[in-house]
């Protein structure tokens, strides 16, 4: 017996085992899929897709599930997210579309235009960026700009002009989007240089020798070759960034308000929530059925959205394989 | 009538964007010399964020940083001296790595070995190829989720937390571990894939022409030629552990101090629930419960100090796999 266990391994028990492991990983994933759904279902089978309309404040709702007790009725499933999808909308476009031009102008710089010396300062930069954890960005994002933006930026006037309805202290829109940005930046300017880079250097080359100048070649060709891959860079960094959950828990504000772009400026210092946000502001209530199953649905519109976005950064890609560049 | 006129030279005027000129960018279009100008100008930003960044943490971290925060235990306490220090946090995030890189590894390099080297039925290798995929785009919070549910089970009590009653509440540091393992999984995976793709396939007929077999190749020609991508993958994958938030709130319960379950030393430790550095950063920033800024301060530059020392480490090991601009590496962003 022991002999059978030390003796080399026979190819076919080599490729079995393997190949289990293999299975069991991609197992784990699709009952991670399965599971999800599973626990999301009571809202879908009490409210249809019209849970992902607007009604009520969602702190309301969530007592009314939690006080619904261990066993409740269907009626106790009741919930209306719009002001939460809302809230993860306004913080995440803005934050993607600013990052992109940010992003691909660093990466021009790095990829084209930057002197050996200051490349090698740059992308080690990028790399942390895009490694320093959420909850570092979180506490600068709390401790810092917060307050800042509640003692400096908004007006007295601004405060005094929401009064009524919520409190402005610096929690909000503006912050967010800020702290977000600077998260999802890094992503897309990696993905955006390996796309710049495959891009042949003769292509460009033949642009600046028909007499135009480098910044103009490399707009005309190589950012325009690379352009699915930019578009899918940002696609990416879209999806990345509806999942970012603690960040947004910690300078979000966490009020069910939902900002409304008809206020002007004061919009960027209202307060929100987000689907990720909103499932760490009530991990405590998950124990009441109700809020847990909306939990779970929040979860899983992330998971499904996430999905067809890759599948979209995907296709966007396809162009690209056209031209036998790899990217 | 037509005389013939002396020939008169044409005033000479500078030659903009002719031959023998190199272009200055000054005489460029105003829309070449914005993009120009807007390209330095987001490079130069991103370094600022940055520096200030690092700066401000290493400014905020030496001032509230003791050694004997690293060494004593949280407290609970009224103000922020009498909260002790984060040696928990510490272990808990040291424990909670360990147990996800055990976890992770073995799986992810098996992965990417039957991926690559066999890879039948294809389709099969397909499906393994995108649920990796899936997962390492997966936000970390829904895996948190799906990991409470899955602990949550009748079957898994025995890993977490039990309660008086009997209900299983899910939490443990089994549970938050083997989640962890989701999040670096993806990592190590493409690292090790990517390792053995640029292994030239004439090693691997060289390997069979003097009578090895697929296995055999494997693990005495290919291992040791990919060891450093797996090194990589396996930074990558600790660097997004202790930085990750979600599944240590929901699944390890962020309590203050690490609580084993039961008297059996090692599977009490694992069992029980803890804490780790991000979770004791979230809990005492204003965000969690507590008023202790300058507590979350101090562990938030421990933090930022080993990512940047991850990042230091991928460098090393990782400089001869990274693509052409050195910010991918195996295809993941780094």
């Amino acid at each position: 017996m022991l002999e059978r266990l030390t003796s080399p391994w026979s190819d076919r028990r080599a490729e079995i085992s393997l190949g289990a492991a293999s299975l069991l990983v991609g197992a784990v994933v699709i009952a991670m899929i399965v599971f999800v759904t599973i626990q999301a279902w009571p809202i879908f089978e009490h409210n249809g897709l019209s849970w992902l309309g607007s009604g009520k404040s969602f702190k309301e709702q969530a007592e009314a599930m939690q006080s619904a007790g261990p066993h409740p009725s269907g009626s106790a499933y009741y919930l209306r997210a719009w002001p939460l999808i809302w809230g993860t909308l306004i913080a995440t476009v803005p934050a993607v579309l600013i990052g992109l031009v940010i992003a691909v102008c660093s990466s021009i710089f790095i990829v084209e235009l930057a002197p050996g010396r200051l490349r090698r300062i740059v992308v080690p930069v990028i790399r942390l960026l895009a490694s320093v954890p959420s909850v570092v960005y979180g506490l600068i994002g709390v401790l810092v700009l917060v307050p800042w933006v509640g003692n400096h930026v908004i007006s007295p006037h601004e405060k005094e002009s929401l009064a009524n309805t919520v409190q402005l202290s610096g929690f909000g829109v503006g912050v967010s989007i800020v702290i977000l940005t600077v998260m999802v930046t890094p992503i897309m300017v990696a993905l955006t240089c390996e796309a710049l880079a495959a891009v042949p250097n003769s292509w460009r080359e033949g642009a600046i020798a028909l007499g135009v100048n480098p910044v103009r070649a490399i707009l005309a060709v190589t950012v325009r070759a690379a352009r699915p891959a930019i578009i899918a860079a940002a696609v990416l960094a879209t999806a990345r960034a509806l999942g970012e959950s603690v960040m947004l828990a910690m300078v979000s504000g966490g009020t069910d308000f939902a900002p409304r772009p008809s206020d002007g400026v004061t919009f960027l210092f209202e307060p929100f929530r987000t689907l990720a946000s909103t499932i760490i502001d009530f991990r405590d209530g998950i124990g009441a059925p109700a809020l847990k199953s909306s939990l779970y649905a929040f979860a899983l519109l992330m998971l499904v959205s996430g999905f067809v976005l890759s599948v979209c950064g995907y296709l966007i890609k396809l162009p690209l394989r056209k031209y036998q560049v790899r990217a | 009538m037509s005389t013939l006129q002396p020939y008169e030279a044409p005033a000479r005027r500078p030659m903009l964007h002719g031959p023998g000129q190199r272009s200055s960018p000054l005489h460029w279009r105003w829309t070449d010399r914005l993009v120009l100008a807007m390209a330095w100008g987001a490079g130069i930003l991103l370094c600022l964020i940055a520096a200030a960044i690092v700066i401000y943490m290493g400014v905020r971290g030496i001032q509230y940083l003791r050694p004997s925060l690293l060494f004593s235990h949280p407290q609970v306490g009224t103000s922020q001296s009498g909260t002790g220090g984060f040696l928990d946090p510490i272990l808990g995030t040291a424990i909670l790595t360990l147990i996800g890189l055990l976890l992770a590894t073995p799986l992810a390099v098996a992965a990417a070995l039957w991926v690559v080297e066999y890879g039948r039925p294809t389709w099969l290798a397909r499906v393994v190829e995108s649920t990796i995929e899936i997962v390492a785009g997966t936000p970390d919070i829904l895996i948190a989720l799906f990991g409470l549910t899955v602990f949550q089970l009748g079957l898994f009590a025995p890993f977490s937390f039990t309660a008086e009653g009997g209900g299983v509440f899910g939490r443990s540091f089994i549970a938050a571990g083997s989640m962890m393992s989701l999040i670096a999984l993806p990592f190590i995976y493409a690292a090790t894939r990517d390792g053995l793709q640029s292994v030239p396939a004439h090693v691997r007929e060289a390997a069979y022409a003097l009578g090895k077999t697929r296995i055999a190749t494997i693990r005495r020609v290919l291992m040791p030629s990919v060891r450093s991508n797996i090194a990589t993958g396996v930074t990558l994958g600790i660097s997004r552990i202790i930085g990750d938030t979600a599944i240590v709130i929901l699944l390890l319960g962020a309590t203050l101090r690490i609580e084993p379950q039961g008297s059996v030393p090692v599977v009490g430790l694992l069992r029980g629930t803890g804490t780790t550095l991000t979770g004791y950063i979230f809990e005492n920033s204003p965000a969690g419960e507590g008023g202790a800024p300058q507590k979350a301060y101090a562990a938030a530059f421990v933090l930022l100090l080993a990512v940047l020392a991850l990042n230091l480490l991928v460098d090393r090991i990782g400089r001869s796999q990274a693509d052409a601009t050195g910010l991918t590496v195996a295809g993941a962003v780094v």
